[in-house]
């Protein structure tokens, strides 16, 4: 189908535009409209997913216009990994909000539905402002959603948050107008192109915009010098938020990604401009996130800290600059992503049933929290790495990737350390949650039913390992793609107009 | 006109920062609007400098650029958006946590 690349859009924006028109339906109804795109969104980004595995690049030319001219959406397998597996996340954490979250206020189904809509279009747009766009469409929901519920703690949080955004948004315009002054162009593709074959006395230009460029992304990914805002927004926020906002930090990594291996080819004129800066930070990140996930005494505080951590992580593997490299960091990225987002649905659920909430103290637990402890056990084990679950899959393909260079020593101790010391945080959590104190007479333990979409989440670790042969084959074939820009820019500005075949006036 | 521009510009940012930094969620959106202000304005110079000339094709050269003129354009209706919400934001964030400052509660010996 030839509109199929542009549906994970239209799917979530005509459902979002009748939710808000239907904001006094009844629930059921705004239900089963919400539950039904997202059934629509998963089944396209499924065949989205299979069309990019075949290897090719898809365009859409919006309006037919030829490439340069007009905006284009670009499916290649990175777009169609990111977006199959935000459809995965969000469907876990919809069908977590259906159980209570959503009652909070008439907005939530709609606000859902445009965060996937600024989302889905962040990963397939091919042009520099068009990400723009759909940056603030998703930040702009993002408020909405975090604020969801009500309550001192967000306020507090989504205040700052929105302020910090609104810079971010600043400089990201800023750092748009500066590259169009020095290039005149804003495709993705073009800019590559471009920077090709940059005129001497522009160069220094370029690259204080593509640095610009960084800092609005590690703004977005919260890496460190950056990165106040995130525990207390995650923190705050209720479980299916705070699960879907485990994919808007990666929307920052996924920026990086594509922008510096578009813009910083080989031959380019910004070569290895954002490299130094995403090493030293990367590490210190993970340290941060580490330390930091340590230190919290409250459970939901402390998955927003192991989010800060897995986005150092990614971006020690982002760094390296190689294939290898990358290869590791698309693997992690599905892992961690998906399963920080069962582990904050968790953290909800074991807040739930105590009464000191997610404050980690010795305290009586309600009868029959076996399950919950035995998710919280699973969920440690793949967040930590350890085996036999896909963490360490991922940290040993980044692991791996890092041998052999200046700093190697660094990063192994860095990711090893983080992830023992990360053990030990988490063994305390643990055992303070589900073996110290007693047991309250009160059942307040959930049943199968809420506790389904995060083991749901959770059960796709076990699962990387055992396709973990086609799924790093895969990996592997993103990171060729990614690295073969010549490739992207051809496929977007070759491609041809439906509407070249008709036969043109002469001017 | 090329330096009162950047001077114009470079006196918003300036502005804007100060009161970004200024702790009173009042101040801090006035602060954003004067940033968003300078921050139009920049994306507006980026198709160079020109005056009496449309930004239409077809009548000949000379033309300005149009491309930065519907940037801005998208800049301000998503800027306006933006202050609106973080204007009542502020407003329920004075209402819930009873305080101007930004975090809730000042520091103390304000």
């Amino acid at each position: 189908m030839k509109h199929l690349l542009i549906l994970p859009l239209l799917v979530p924006l005509t459902a979002g535009a009748i939710l808000v028109i239907a904001a006094r339906a009844p629930l059921a109804l705004r239900r089963s409209l919400s539950l039904a795109a997202m059934a629509i969104l998963l089944a396209v980004s499924l065949q989205l997913f299979w069309l990019a595995q075949a290897g090719g690049i898809e365009v859409y030319l919006t309006g037919d216009w030829p490439a340069p001219f007009g905006i284009v959406f670009v499916l290649d397998r990175l777009a169609a990994l990111m977006v199959m597996m935000t459809a995965i996340l969000a469907s876990g954490a919809l069908a977590y909000a259906l159980l209570g979250t959503d009652r909070a206020g008439p907005g939530f189904h709609a606000l859902f539905q445009f965060q996937l809509l600024g989302l889905n279009g962040a990963f397939l747009t091919g042009d520099l402002f068009n990400l723009f766009v759909f940056f603030e469409i998703m930040l702009i929901s993002s408020y909405g959603l975090l604020l969801h519920g009500g309550g001192r703690l967000r306020t507090r949080a989504g205040l700052h948050y929105v302020v910090l955004n609104l810079i971010g948004s600043s400089l990201f315009l800023i750092a748009i107008g500066i590259l169009y002054g020095v290039t005149g162009t804003l495709n993705m593709a073009d800019l590559g192109r471009a920077m090709a074959s940059l005129a001497p006395q522009d160069v220094a230009l370029a690259k204080t915009g593509a640095l610009l460029l960084l800092s609005v992304f590690a703004l977005k990914a919260a890496v460190l010098p950056l990165h106040f805002w995130l525990p207390h927004a995650y923190g705050t926020a209720s479980g299916p938020v705070a699960a879907l906002f485990a994919v808007m930090t990666k929307v920052g990594v996924y920026g990086i990604v594509r922008v510096f291996t578009l813009l910083g080819h080989d031959g380019s004129a910004i070569t290895g401009v954002a490299t130094p800066w995403l090493a030293g930070a990367s590490l210190l990140t993970l340290a941060a996130g580490t330390f930091g996930a340590m230190a919290s005494r409250d459970l939901r505080r402390k998955v927003a800290y192991l989010v800060m951590v897995s986005v150092g992580t990614l971006l020690v593997a982002v760094s390296l600059g190689s294939r290898a490299g990358l290869t590791g960091a698309f693997f992690y990225l599905v892992h961690t992503t998906l399963v920080t987002a069962a582990f904050f649905l968790l953290a909800d659920l074991i807040a739930q049933g105590r009464p000191e909430g997610s404050r980690i103290l010795w305290g009586e637990r309600p009868i029959g929290s076996a399950p919950l402890a035995v998710l919280f056990f699973v969920a440690a084990i793949a967040v930590i790495g350890m085996p036999p679950l896909s963490g360490l899959v991922g940290k040993v393909l980044i692991l791996k990737a890092s041998t052999g260079l200046a700093w190697t020593g660094w990063i192994w101790t860095a990711l090893l350390l983080s992830g023992f010391l990360l053990l030990v945080s988490l063994t305390r959590a643990g055992s303070d949650l589900f073996w110290r104190g007693g047991v309250s007479s009160h059942r307040l333990a959930p049943g199968w039913i809420p506790i389904a979409p995060a083991a749901l989440l959770l059960s796709t670790s076990p699962l990387l390992v055992l396709f973990g042969g086609p799924m790093t084959e895969y990996a592997q074939a993103t990171a060729e793609q990614i690295a073969d820009t010549g490739r992207y820019i051809d496929a977007v500005l070759g491609w041809e107009p439906a509407s070249s075949k008709i036969p043109r006036e002469a001017p | 006109m090329e330096v009162l521009l950047a001077v114009v510009i470079g006196l918003l940012v300036a502005c804007g920062l100060f009161l970004v930094l200024r702790a009173q969620s009042y101040s801090v959106v006035l602060g954003l609007v004067l940033l968003s202000y300078a921050t139009n304005l920049f994306l507006f110079a980026s198709g160079r400098l020109a005056t009496h000339q449309p930004a239409l094709i077809g009548e000949g050269p000379p033309y300005a650029d149009p491309l930065p003129q519907a940037l801005v354009l998208t800049a301000i209706v998503i800027g306006f958006a933006m202050t609106a919400f973080v204007v009542v934001l502020a407003l329920r964030a004075r209402a819930e946590l009873g305080s101007e400052h930004v975090d809730g509660t000042p520091p103390e010996g304000e």
